[in-house]
């Protein structure tokens, strides 16, 4: 790989963040400005009976509410664009530093849901699909079936029942055990109740990588090349690693990476059942609590994490696949 | 294999009667999910404090909750409402998804490379931001979360209609029938709607488990429907305060009767789409 060749690659896909960044910016404003919700209402909140109409006026005016909608579109782009998302209403705190904290609370435990729903779901594709119509196979079949379509949050209450209520051997909920200052919760702590919010979205994100990499193992064990392969006495684990694994890797890597917008909403109603104090639960505060400066903010954010995912799993391909590398030999 | 006797005694089903009867069996559980609530009727609904937190048993197959009242009827209640209003939603979204489906695929150009672009900033966003962005931004409530999932969902059917169009658009016969000097009306009638209304029927079925599931979602963190209208992700959004002192069956029940619920559709919208495939239809 040259380092041209990458920086045009890197360039180009900064060319399309900024069209998508463009578009949800037009989308959301749009959205925002034709809802229903005041925001010199939104603004004032509990004091709404203490202000007269020429106060309310006032306020309009100092935000620019009286100018028409293309000029107040500049000028929150402009703002955006410097960095100044605004002041969450319910944290009291700059949008970005709210987004900052909240989300290095929940990128570990998406982390290890990643990671584990990937190496799991992989795993299990590779048991279900080399053991085609066992017992095994229609065991993982059933239960990526019934996962793929059972309620995130439903998943989220049961483990809790279990883990939590009756067996006792998780935290019922937060990001650290109640009453203890934020500097002094140690590692294992954190981990304790990060583990259970994390083992919940790996079980539902393990389903459709698991069906994904049986149907590909299955297609890969019908082919010419196996045949020749198995004719040549190669043994099943032999062809797994040969022929299987190469072939299988690639759509995997690719859905795993573009599941993390599957991720990011499981986070949201996973978040709020653990009431785990991240960027999902937070998500769902500014949009009950009416701040839309941080919902706008999340969901720039989201866009943002997104894209990262895909932009990963295309410089994935690059690096693992040989026949598509960048300024690869044609 | 042609001419194998049948080594069992007694009769197998061929897979096309195994398709009906499982298309059968869905449509019939959620014919009766949706019509439940006006067969039972509401004395299942009226607190009885005598019977208060009691376990699932024969009388209460689903426990009864604080007030005594019978979970099964409150899920069934809560269930039919869900399904009501994810249809609602589901259908006005298909529709949608067929309509811009159809005019990417036929108009071409322009009209094609906004809908696409559209559809593109559609998946850039995880979809439950964009839900509780636009049930938020409509003002929440039961109109919020049909007007946020139908918004939200016509994405992949546009798609699949879009390909659809654009495919039959360059077959040979309907080529053939521009040079015979047919109106675009003609072959639309003619040749586009048999293609695309299997692709609709099933399109749409599929998309009812998804609206469901989103409709509770989005009810279950408190942004859809009001608490007085117990829907299905209310009842278990109920239940959390109630998760620490061991009450289990109002939680697990309802969210059982959910997905079995979602997988009754998932079971009807495969099956119809084996049938409807000629490919299929005659294993």
């Amino acid at each position: 790989m040259r380092l041209a060749d990458l920086i045009r690659f890197a360039g180009s896909r900064l060319v399309r963040l900024g069209l998508l960044l463009m578009a949800v910016s037009v989308f959301t404003f749009v959205l925002i400005s034709l809802s229903p919700i005041s925001p010199v209402n939104a603004y004032v909140g509990a004091d709404i009976m203490q202000i007269g109409p020429e106060q309310r006026q006032l306020i309009a005016e100092r935000w620019g509410l009286d100018q028409p909608m293309i000029v107040r579109f500049w000028q929150w782009l402009r703002q955006f664009v410097q960095g100044n998302w605004g002041t969450s209403l319910i944290f009291n705190q700059p949008v970005l530093s709210v987004i900052g904290q909240r989300f290095q609370a929940s990128l570990q435990m998406l982390a290890i849901a990643w990671l584990l729903s990937g190496l799991l779901g992989l795993g299990l594709g590779i048991f279900a699909g080399a053991y085609e119509g066992s017992w095994l196979d229609r065991g993982i079949r059933l239960y990526a079936y019934v996962l793929a379509s059972a309620p995130t949050f439903w998943v989220a209450l049961l483990l809790l029942i279990v883990f939590a209520v009756s067996l006792r051997i998780a935290p019922i909920c937060c990001a650290a055990p109640p009453g203890t200052l934020a500097a002094n919760v140690t590692l294992g702590q954190r981990l304790h109740h990060l583990l259970l919010p994390a083992i919940t979205l790996s079980i539902i994100g393990i389903a459709s990588i698991a069906l994904h990499t049986r149907q590909k193992l299955i297609e890969v064990l019908h082919s010419d090349y196996v045949l020749f392969a198995k004719a040549q006495g190669e043994s099943l684990a032999g062809i797994i690693r040969h022929h299987g694994l190469r072939n299988i890797l690639l759509p995997a890597i690719t859905l795993q990476f573009a599941s993390l917008s599957e991720l990011f909403g499981g986070a949201v109603l996973v978040e709020q059942v653990y009431a785990y104090p991240g960027l999902g639960e937070a998500t769902v505060q500014a949009a009950l609590r009416s701040d839309v400066p941080l919902l706008v903010g999340i969901v720039f954010f989201s866009a943002l994490f997104v894209y990262t995912g895909n932009t990963l799993a295309d410089f994935a391909y690059q690096v693992i696949d040989p026949r598509i590398r960048i300024g690869g030999e044609r | 294999m042609i001419g194998l006797p049948q080594t069992s005694s007694a009769p197998r089903w061929n897979r096309r009667q195994v398709t009906l009867a499982a298309i059968a069996v869905g449509a019939v559980f959620l014919l009766g999910i949706v019509l439940s609530s006006t067969i039972i009727g509401r004395t299942g609904l009226d607190p009885l404090l005598t019977a208060r937190n009691q376990p699932p048993s024969l009388a209460h197959p689903f426990g009864t909750d604080w007030l005594g009242r019978d979970m099964l009827t409150r899920s069934l209640y809560g269930m039919s409402l869900s399904v009501r209003v994810g249809l609602l939603a589901a259908t006005v979204s298909a529709l949608i998804g067929t309509s811009l489906g159809l005019a990417a695929g036929t108009l071409g150009g322009w009209v094609d490379a906004v809908i696409t672009w559209m559809i593109d900033i559609f998946f850039s966003l995880p979809h439950l931001v964009l839900l509780i962005m636009i049930a938020f931004a409509v003002g929440g409530g039961t109109q919020g979360v049909i007007i946020a999932v139908a918004l939200t969902h016509w994405t992949s059917l546009a798609r699949i209609i879009r390909a659809e169009v654009l495919q039959v658009n360059s077959a040979d016969y309907v080529r053939l029938s521009h040079k015979l000097g047919r109106s675009h009306l003609w072959i639309a009638r003619h040749h586009m709607v048999p293609h695309v209304i299997p692709q609709l029927l099933v399109g749409l079925i599929l998309l009812f488990p998804h609206a469901i599931l989103h409709e509770a979602a989005l009810s279950f963190i408190g942004i859809g429907l009001s608490p007085h209208l117990p829907a299905i992700g209310i009842i278990l959004a109920e239940s959390m305060r109630h998760l620490s002192t061991g009450y289990w069956w109002l939680g697990v029940m309802p969210g059982l009767l959910l997905l079995l619920t979602v997988q009754a559709f998932d079971l009807l919208g495969e099956n119809l789409r084996a049938l409807l495939n000629p490919k299929t239809s005659q294993g």
